[in-house]
């Protein structure tokens, strides 16, 4: 038998501690232990995407990460892009573009779009389709997801 | 998924004793993009999973334009193509690190995870081949240094004896018009698994018209990644012409030897090695050319 | 783009709100089937079959029962005996026994990844380590996986007793061929001798899953009081609750069904797989019991589409007029009868003025998941065979492809060969806007490039919708419907309530609610939600209408004759309110204001559609590069533009897919060898570019708004329109499909040599 283990994280901003096996996956200790059910599973084998968060800062699927590894780490989800009560132009975006469908893939969709814009502004439209290229969608052919991604982009340079 | 324990040493002396400790039952962790499936698909087991992104020798990426570049075992893809003088130094290398997987991916798997996996189709592998890298191993005898293109044994296994551990890659440094380019080819764009990769490095001479030597290594076209040895000794003195790289492609061709599977046929992964030969080396004179140019 | 006749003008159908779930669906709040969360919850993991094909000699779960944290184990043993009962489950009759044995098999297996018990234990990894504590002896049977193989004499049998169906007659000994359907229309024989041209040709296709990214979930709870209530991700709550009762044997009203927000379906979540397992988990451990299956599960288990086998010949005149169609088509059903083969029939010579056609279609059993509906299910296939030889005819005649279909397209008045007779319908107009389109008219430059053109048909259904309104004291509308939201459906439905009341788009909140709290509703599926539950709708809103006249008259003490409404402005001499105003005051005067209505439409809503893509083919390796792609497609009206493009983009990168590389690859031992997503190579972002849209709008006269369903004909066209564009781009013709690299190049390396 393996022993639970105590993890401090900070996720979403606020420092949380909580006690995990060893061998659970980080999308497993957010949605059952944290209660924080935005990320999804889709595949649970880094295929899909629909699991994906920012750890430190950079997209990964939440799927492909031990719980434990995240100690001392800051883990942003979906739940986290908003700030304050306000949408992020990403998600204001993908409601006004209608880029989502059924929604399941949406979370992991705007997990990376955020990484991308945060690191790159003014995306072309072939390199979001590259760094989105580990996020499946099988509702919407992508078209809107592409065009949300390409006017929050601008939306974000017209407020800086 | 059968559970097992954690642990993150933080020296590379810890991790060898830890391995020597659980002999047979200690998996290492670094990026987990493969090792984390396999232990939840039932396809390898662990007693404890050693989490080596502790140790800075693990976490190294120092590009040195005299001494070469030291790679730690588990620098994640996405750092190493964030470097911007790997990718100009090493372009087959952040060729492959930036096709691995998609982003998410890229930020945790590591090229010293890719090459412990040996898979026979793994993107870096090739690249690692082409350009002449060498694994530095760590055991409870001391370390030891593995050229990469003996490094892979079977599908999934590899050279690594009980106890040892990959602390990183190290390779030449760039010699004067040299480049390199990795390809592969996929039915999709991007998340697939390589029907067949090529990577190709090469060094022209003074004039940029003609190859002084070069290195052929293929993927998914036998037990594991091969160094195309015919092709590039033949390419040694010949112009660099598209005519070059298509004889080149075709004894590049005699060094496969691949399977019929659901990812493609033998005799198309047979095609496949002389359309990538020639697209590599194409790659690789035009990167060449451009950096003699810039430089 | 909008193109059409007879446009009404609505204030709020063709506008586009933000939809009335989507700030729960971009901030992650939204609670799809494994967000579910109850007190005492406990989770279920299936044992699935390992072999293709097997008899189960016995099962001993008694070493499971002792495992660490289980609290329960089931197999087949545990359903009611159903054998030879049969149900009307919306879709037709079904054979329960065939249904609950897809659940838990009892006596054999049938397909790799069929399941054969279930454990319920503390944690998910208590109850998966716990399966592998299960013993079952299996005795390997030969298995079958493509279907002319299925079809042969000495093929192995999966079941011993099923005789197949001809026309209502059985065969003497069982078979794999459950149906054998026959239409017929006109003098094929004499057809063909007008004809000058005839091409008749050979397709297959390969199984294809629906791919949604959602895995199958449930969870339920068997109460202490009798009552089952399941938490579930599916296209219809009451469907699924029906199939629950029925296999289990309990009556309907026992069962409640609450709709989780549901991440995709494509007509794979309409069948139960783990609610009634769950159930019987439930009621032996008495805790809600949650199960989730894996991806790979997905593949094995679930979906997929059929794999088919059609031979297709059509005859035409030189002058340009088909003059007779012959198709046979056998469609895989998958381990169980009752597959896609009927709608195939149906659609293969849809598009098109047939005045003589024959149609044979074979539902063939074999060792592969038992198929479901896959958006259109069985119309890409027939569309693939029908719209390539349309390509060829065209060509041989010398004329333009998008010419030659006018000159026979199904209009008003055409008949069906299974019957129906079209009333107005529009592909006619779409294609004219394929004509007209920027897309067809630019040329298209650059060697190993071609574009190639389909039309689609599918008919869109009715049925059954329910819906209830409930005026609030401050004038917004609350909206509880039945239907499960997958793409948007929500917006539509308010809107088209919001439209008929006057009011603005966001005074309606909608609201999908459990089997209890709204009218029996059918599936969201056969492209019928916005179009049945709309008239549902709008059947609320005239009498909430009606009601609010009759109020407005005691209010102003003046005859309820006297009382008008326009634009939602109810209006009476000197009295004029709008719809908000005066249902405040309505609200402090009397009871509350609540509409609430059924429909049941019959017969379908004929969408029709045409697709052209552009694609660029590397001769070097085989692979398909899509440059651009147009979909044109007849909505009848638009209520919510954006989710119609929605669905259009969509189906056609759906079609996309299947056309160039998903596909299930068998090994000779019967098993899958590509359950993941990593080897079903669906679309990613990077293989598509924009997909165009051009909504055409010829309103269907039995909707109130003229609508037509949208979802589904999408997916029609796009396999045959990328086969017409290869075949432009290399001279090759692929009828083997997926028209993956491997094919494609060995296809070009064959055109070569010869």
């Amino acid at each position: 038998m393996t022993k639970k283990v105590q993890v401090s994280a900070t996720v979403n901003g606020e420092t949380v501690d909580f006690l995990c096996e060893p061998w659970q996956s980080l999308l497993d200790v957010l949605r059952e232990e944290l209660h924080l059910t935005g990320a999804k599973e889709g595949c649970n084998n880094g295929n899909c995407g629909a699991c994906s968060v920012l750890l430190d800062g950079a997209p990964v699927n939440s799927c492909l990460v031990l719980a434990v590894e995240a100690e001392g780490a800051e883990i942003t989800t979906v739940e986290g892009i908003a700030q304050n009560g306000q949408l992020h132009p990403l998600q204001q975006c993908f409601l006004e573009g209608a880029a989502l469908q059924c929604g399941i893939c949406t979370p992991g969709f705007l997990v990376t779009a955020k990484a991308l814009l945060d690191q790159n502004p003014n995306p072309t439209e072939e390199q979001i389709r590259f760094e989105l290229a580990g996020n499946l969608c099988r509702c919407t052919g992508y078209d809107k997801i592409i065009k949300a991604v390409l006017a929050a982009a601008k939306n974000l340079q017209e407020a800086n | 998924m059968k559970p097992f324990d954690y642990t993150a040493p933080s020296t590379i002396a810890d991790a060898v004793s830890l391995l020597s400790q659980h002999n047979g039952e200690a998996r290492v962790l670094a990026g987990g993009t493969d090792i984390l499936v396999q232990l939840r698909e039932g396809l390898r087991e662990a007693g404890i999973v050693i989490d080596v992104k502790k140790i800075a020798e693990l976490r190294a990426l120092d590009c040195c334009s005299t001494s070469g570049l030291t790679l730690g075992a588990s620098t994640p893809c996405a750092e190493i193509y964030g470097n911007a003088d790997v990718c100009t130094a090493y372009p087959a290398l952040t060729d492959a690190a930036r096709i691995i997987g998609g982003w998410q991916i890229q930020s945790r798997a590591s090229i010293g995870g890719n090459l412990c996996n040996a898979s026979p189709a793994a993107d870096s592998i090739p690249a690692l081949i082409a350009l002449n890298a060498v694994a530095l191993v760590a055991g409870p005898n001391g370390q030891r240094e593995i050229p990469v293109a003996d490094f892979c044994t079977a599908p999934g296994r590899n050279a690594l004896a009980a106890g040892e551990l990959l602390v990183c890659l190290q390779f030449p440094a760039p010699s004067a018009k040299s480049s390199s380019a990795y390809q592969r080819f996929i039915p999709r764009n991007e998340m697939d698994i390589a029907v067949v990769g090529v990577g190709s490095w090469l060094q022209l001479d003074e004039s940029g018209q003609t190859i002084l030597s070069a290195r052929v290594a293929l993927g998914a076209v036998a037990p594991t990644p091969v160094f195309a040895a015919e092709a590039s000794d033949w390419l040694a003195g010949k112009p660099a012409t598209e005519d070059t790289y298509r004889q080149a492609g075709e004894l590049a061709r005699k060094s496969a030897s691949p399977i019929s599977d659901m990812r493609g046929t033998a005799e198309y992964r047979v095609h496949l090695v002389g359309v990538l030969t020639q697209r590599t080396l194409a790659k690789a004179v035009q990167r060449a050319v451009a950096q003699r140019a810039a430089g | 783009m909008a193109a059409g006749s007879d446009q009404k003008k609505y204030k709020v159908i063709g506008t586009r709100p933000i939809r009335p779930d989507g700030a729960d669906k971009v901030t992650g709040r939204a609670i799809y089937g494994a967000d579910v969360q109850l007190s005492g919850l406990v989770h279920g993991k299936i044992l699935r079959s390992p072999h293709a094909h097997a008899k189960i000699k016995s099962v001993d779960v008694s070493a499971a029962l002792q495992a660490a944290g289980v609290l329960a184990v089931v197999t087949g043993a545990d359903f009611p005996e159903l054998k030879d009962k049969i149900a009307q489950l919306g879709e037709g009759a079904v054979n329960l026994a065939y249904l609950s044995g897809n659940l838990l098999a009892r006596d054999k297996v049938l397909y790799k990844g069929h399941a054969v018990a279930a454990v319920a234990a503390r944690t998910a990894n208590q109850a998966e380590e716990a399966l592998k504590k299960i013993r079952v002896e299996y005795e390997p049977l030969p298995a079958v996986t493509w279907v002319l193989d299925a079809m042969q004499d000495d093929a192995p049998l999966l079941h011993d007793d099923i005789h197949t169906d001809s026309m209502g007659n059985q065969s003497e000994k069982p078979s794999n061929i459950s149906t054998h359907l026959h239409f017929e229309t006109g003098d094929v024989g004499q057809g063909f001798k007008q004809a000058d041209v005839v091409i008749e040709r050979e397709f297959k296709t390969a199984s294809v899953h629906q791919g949604y990214i959602e895995p199958h979930v449930a969870t339920a709870l068997w109460n202490t009081d009798g009552r089952l209530k399941i938490w579930t991700s599916t296209q219809g709550s009451f469907t699924a609750r029906q199939q629950t009762a029925e296999l289990l044997q309990i009556p309907v009203s026992q069962v409640t069904v609450v709709p989780c927000e549901i991440g995709g379906g494509f007509g794979g979540k309409i069948s139960v797989y783990l609610e009634p397992v769950a159930a019987l988990l439930s009621r032996k451990c008495g805790r809600p019991v949650k199960m989730t299956m894996t991806r790979e599960a997905c593949f094995e288990a679930t979906g997929p589409t059929p794999g088919s086998y059609m031979r297709v010949k059509i005859g035409a005149t030189k002058e340009g007029k088909i003059v007779a169609g012959e198709a046979y088509l056998a469609y895989d059903a998958g381990a169980y009868p009752g597959g896609m083969i009927g709608p195939g029939c149906m659609c293969v010579f849809s598009c098109y003025e047939f005045p003589n056609a024959v149609v044979d279609g074979y539902d063939v059993m074999l060792n592969k998941p038992k198929t479901q509906a896959y958006r259109a299910p069985g119309a890409t296939h027939a569309a693939l065979a029908c719209e390539t030889i349309i390509d060829e005819l065209a060509e041989k005649l010398k004329l333009d492809p998008i010419e030659f279909r006018l000159m026979n397209a199904a209009q008003e008045g055409t008949r069906r060969v299974d019957g129906p007779v079209y009333p107005r319908v529009g592909l006619i107009e779409c294609l004219e806007a394929a004509k007209a389109s920027e897309h067809y008219q630019s040329s298209l430059k650059g060697p190993n490039r071609g574009r190639g053109v389909a039309a689609g048909f599918w008919f869109n259904i009715g049925l059954k919708s329910a819906a209830t309104a409930n005026v609030n004291a401050d004038g917004c509308v609350t909206l509880l419907e039945g239907s499960t939201d997958i793409g948007g459906s929500r917006a539509s439905i308010a809107m088209q309530l919001a439209e008929t009341l006057g009011i603005a788009a966001e005074d309606v909140h909608p609201a999908v609610v459990d089997t209890d709290s709204v009218g029996y509703t059918d599936v969201t599926g056969g492209s019928r939600v916005t179009f049945a539950t709309g008239m549902a709708v709008y059947q609320v809103g005239r009498k909430i209408r009606a009601q609010m006249m009759e109020r407005a008259a005691e209010l102003w003490e003046v005859d309820a004759a006297s009382v008008s409404e326009a634009d939602g402005v109810y209006s009476s001499g000197e009295h004029s309110l709008p719809f908000k105003e005066l249902a405040v005051k309505l609200h402090e005067i009397g009871g509350p204001i609540v509409g609430s209505a059924s429909v049941n439409p019959q017969g379908s809503s004929n969408g029709f559609g045409v697709q052209i893509a552009d694609v660029e083919v590397d001769p070097e390796t085989g692979k398909v590069s899509v440059l651009r792609y147009t979909v044109i497609q007849d909505a009848g009206q638009a209520i919510h533009p954006s989710y119609v493009e929605g669905q259009m983009q969509g189906g056609a990168v759906q079609g996309i897919g299947w056309a160039l590389n998903e596909e299930y690859f068998y090994g000779d031992d019967g098993q899958m060898k590509n359950a993941s997503f990593l080897d079903y190579r669906m679309p990613t972002a990077l293989d598509v570019p924009m997909i165009e849209t051009i909504i055409v709008e010829v309103p269907n006269p039995e909707h109130p708004f003229g609508v037509r369903g949208v979802g589904e004909t999408p997916i029609v066209p796009p396999v045959a329109a990328m086969a017409n564009a290869v075949y432009a781009a290399t001279g090759v013709r692929m009828r083997d499909i997926p028209m993956s690299p491997p094919k494609l190049w060995k296809a070009l390396a064959e055109k070569e040599s010869s």
